[in-house]
């Protein structure tokens, strides 16, 4: 028989994740690696992580990372894929990260166009501190911050990442994908390859938000949690492509 | 003779169920026996029905599972 499916060495072979089960920052971080591993530039793969679950995978990579500054991932991203072009950059941040403390960071770098590649998980909370709202928390939903559910009068609505950048003119690729069955994994894949593509092509930034689960903050088992993804999460965060440039000109 | 095979790393298994909710063929199921980070391990509950699909590689979170087909 032939071998169809393995783990890919752009995540260390005998290192167990420290991710909660049923985390999908794991099927992230592996779509990343097989990718790249595809691409034949593991080698030259810069990772530039946020602050939350993703700093989990720090000592699960097999390649570069350097750990930026609460929300500021985008703009050290800037420096590195300015000051060393041969790399293959690509930030790794959550909604709090990227869209709380460095929105700032997020949204000026999409507006320069800057050639690198994010990874953004939107999981609706913040997972590694313990269940604080985040920006992308839904209406009603519960957070130790919000322990009634976030209110709208008190705490502003779930923000749209995707539709937010999408407003601007240098962005090339916007997306938000999924990984909760095999059909959304393997288009998730497509969408990150794609994005590194852009980045090799020199067109320019791209963005991958996945919209994940975190069963530990939410309090659902790995499997309910899909029910609560699914109903709730895709409702507010409609999947689909957001800007893609080459769509655009074609 | 089965059509394809799968081998689950026993060890980096977290239970989620993902892969057992995702085998088309009813193949996988939450074993008896547990790994020693304390999660009760996938196992290939009808292996003769597996037909290598890798849909249950695709999900897993922990790359636990490699397949075979042919
Ligand atoms: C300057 C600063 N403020 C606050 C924190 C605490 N902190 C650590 S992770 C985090 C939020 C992480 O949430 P998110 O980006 O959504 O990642 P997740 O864990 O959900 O993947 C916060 C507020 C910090 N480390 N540094
Ligand atoms: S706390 Fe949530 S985001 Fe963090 S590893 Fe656990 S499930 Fe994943
Ligand atoms: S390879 Fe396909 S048929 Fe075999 S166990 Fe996995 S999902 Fe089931
Ligand atoms: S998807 Fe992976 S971690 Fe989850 S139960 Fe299956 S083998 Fe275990
Ligand atoms: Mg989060």
């Amino acid at each position: 028989m032939e071998k169809v499916y393995t783990k890919t060495q752009g995540i260390f072979q005998d290192v167990v994740s420290g991710f909660c089960p049923g985390c999908m920052h794991g099927t992230a971080h592996k779509l990343v690696g097989e990718v790249v591993e595809e691409l034949g530039m593991l080698d030259k793969l810069v990772r530039v992580e946020g602050v939350g679950c993703c700093g989990l995978g720090q000592s699960y990579v097999s390649h570069d990372v350097i750990i930026a500054a609460h929300g500021r991932a985008c703009a050290v991203a800037t420096g590195v894929k300015r000051c060393s072009p041969d790399s293959l950059v690509y930030t790794y941040q959550g909604d709090g990260d990227l869209a709380s403390i460095g929105l700032d960071e997020t949204v000026s770098a999409a507006n320069r166009g800057e050639n690198f590649t994010v990874i953004f998980i939107n999981n609706g909370i913040y997972g590694m501190t313990g269940g604080q709202m985040a920006p992308t928390t839904l209406v009603g939903m519960k957070a130790t911050t919000a322990p009634f559910g976030r209110n709208p009068k008190e705490h502003g609505y779930p923000m749209h990442v995707c539709e937010l950048l999408s407003q601007l003119t240098a962005p090339q690729f916007i997306v938000r994908t999924a990984v909760d069955t095999p059909q959304n994994v393997i288009k998730t894949r497509k969408y990150i390859k794609q994005a590194f593509q852009n980045q090799i092509d020199g067109k320019g930034f791209s963005l991958v938000e996945i919209v994940t689960t975190c069963p530990t903050n939410w309090g659902y088992s790995a499997k309910d949690s899909l029910t609560f993804l699914r109903e709730k999460m895709f409702a507010e965060f409609p999947l689909g492509v957001y800007r893609d440039k080459d769509k655009e000109e074609a | 003779m089965a059509k394809g095979r799968v081998e689950i790393a026993t060890e980096f298994c977290k239970s989620c169920e993902y892969c057992v909710i995702s085998c088309p063929k009813n193949c996988l199921a939450v074993g008896e026996k547990v790994n020693s980070k304390g999660y009760p391990y996938v196992v290939s509950a009808n292996p003769d029905d597996c037909i290598g699909c890798a849909m249950c590689a695709q999900m897993c979170p922990e790359s636990a599972i490699e397949v075979w087909r042919g």
